[in-house]
């Protein structure tokens, strides 16, 4: 098994704590994110080949399951970028693990106070229809 | 009360691949899991194989992964698990017979951060001296077993086996922050290689597993900002 593979398996099957979620989540979010990009710069490459073949392509991100995809890439980025001040901290100070778990928790509530108002300002067009 | 223990067995002679076999046992809800394996050996399948020795927590030979996670058999009491126990070999190492894994790869790793104090000074007629300040920068990496219990429970290591892992980088704090040691740039040099420090994620399943205590993050981070500032 490829060995990167063998880690995120490992991790889904191991009962850590809060850490390892972290840890998991942090690189979902990243191909994830990484994902997206890929997919942008294509589509910005498309414009090489005209701007009626761009225009024509741009339906597939007004269409209401791109929004949708869209919320999960904030979700996302802002994770992963949260998520990793948290380890930046860790790292710079190691006293600060002793309240990792803490240290988690208040990430997770930045996350949802930024997340949620956005999430909802993204999706209530599509309800509004 | 009864207790059904779910236990992963490997017989290198006879099997090609591991496999859950159940054992039903009666215990005191105070007894520890070895209790209860010692009681499947004893009376049920003299045929399971597992590593213990002190039985009290000291000599780090029985880690194992219950109920999925790093534990020692002789620390867990049965009445903190419930009366369906999963027990298997730690992960990340090869198994030699059900329980029991090959540790040499973490002994290999352990000798790499040359664990022994080296000191050139000539030899003095006390002991080497050390005030309670000195002594408290290092107090926590030594309470180590080597019993591999976080190094088998780090995703780095079980994606990287060439990583030390937490243990090996443990031992290396325990020395690197000694004021009696004189080898700390050769130790830091070692943990500074690709399969060093860096690997750490800091994911912590490391510090949840150590049955003594140990916050190896922490001592991991110490490494990695001695290792960057060039100050221990
Ligand atoms: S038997 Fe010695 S640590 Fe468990």
């Amino acid at each position: 098994m490829v060995p990167i593979v063998q880690g995120l398996l490992g991790a889904l099957t191991y009962r850590g704590s809060e850490g390892q979620w972290a840890w998991l989540l942090h690189r979902l979010s990243g191909i994830g994110v990484l994902l997206f990009l890929a997919l942008h710069i294509l589509d910005i490459f498309l414009l090489g080949l005209g701007p009626g073949v761009f225009d024509e392509l741009l339906f597939i991100y007004k269409a209401p399951p791109f929004r949708v995809m869209e919320v999960f890439l904030i979700f996302g980025v802002l994770y992963h970028a949260i998520n990793g001040i948290r380890i930046m901290i860790i790292d710079f100070w190691p006293q600060s693990t002793l309240v990792q778990r803490t240290l988690f928790r208040v990430e997770l509530v930045i996350v949802a106070i930024i997340f949620i108002p956005a999430a909802i300002a993204m999706l209530a067009p599509i309800f509004r229809g | 009360m009864q207790v059904t223990l779910r236990i992963k067995r490997f017989n290198p002679e006879a099997d090609t691949q591991s496999h859950f076999e159940n054992y039903q046992v009666e215990v005191e809800p105070t007894d520890r899991v070895l209790d209860a394996l010692q009681t499947v050996k004893w009376y049920q399948d003299g045929t399971l194989t597992l590593r213990r020795s002190c039985a009290h927590g000291i000599c780090g030979s029985d880690a194992m992964l219950i109920n999925g996670r790093n534990r020692l058999a002789c620390k867990v009491l049965i009445r903190d698990l419930g009366n369906k126990i999963q027990i298997e070999p730690m992960r990340g190492f090869r198994v030699l017979k059900d329980l029991v894994v090959d540790m040499e790869p973490f002994f290999a790793k352990y000798r790499q951060v040359m664990p022994y104090l080296v000191n050139n000074d000539p030899v003095p007629q006390t002991e080497r001296l050390q005030s309670p300040e000195e002594h408290e920068r290092f107090e926590d990496t030594t309470k180590c077993i080597l019993c591999a219990a976080c190094t088998t429970a780090c995703p780095s290591y079980w994606s990287n086996h060439e990583f030390l892992g937490p243990a090996a980088i443990v031992q290396g704090h325990r020395f690197i922050f000694d004021s009696r040691d004189q080898l700390k740039s050769e130790r830091l040099a070692v943990l500074n290689d690709m399969t060093g420090v860096w690997r750490c994620r800091t994911i912590f399943n490391c510090v949840e597993a150590c049955p003594r205590g140990i916050d190896v993050t922490k001592a991991i981070g110490e490494v990695k900002k001695a290792i960057l500032f060039g100050k221990t």
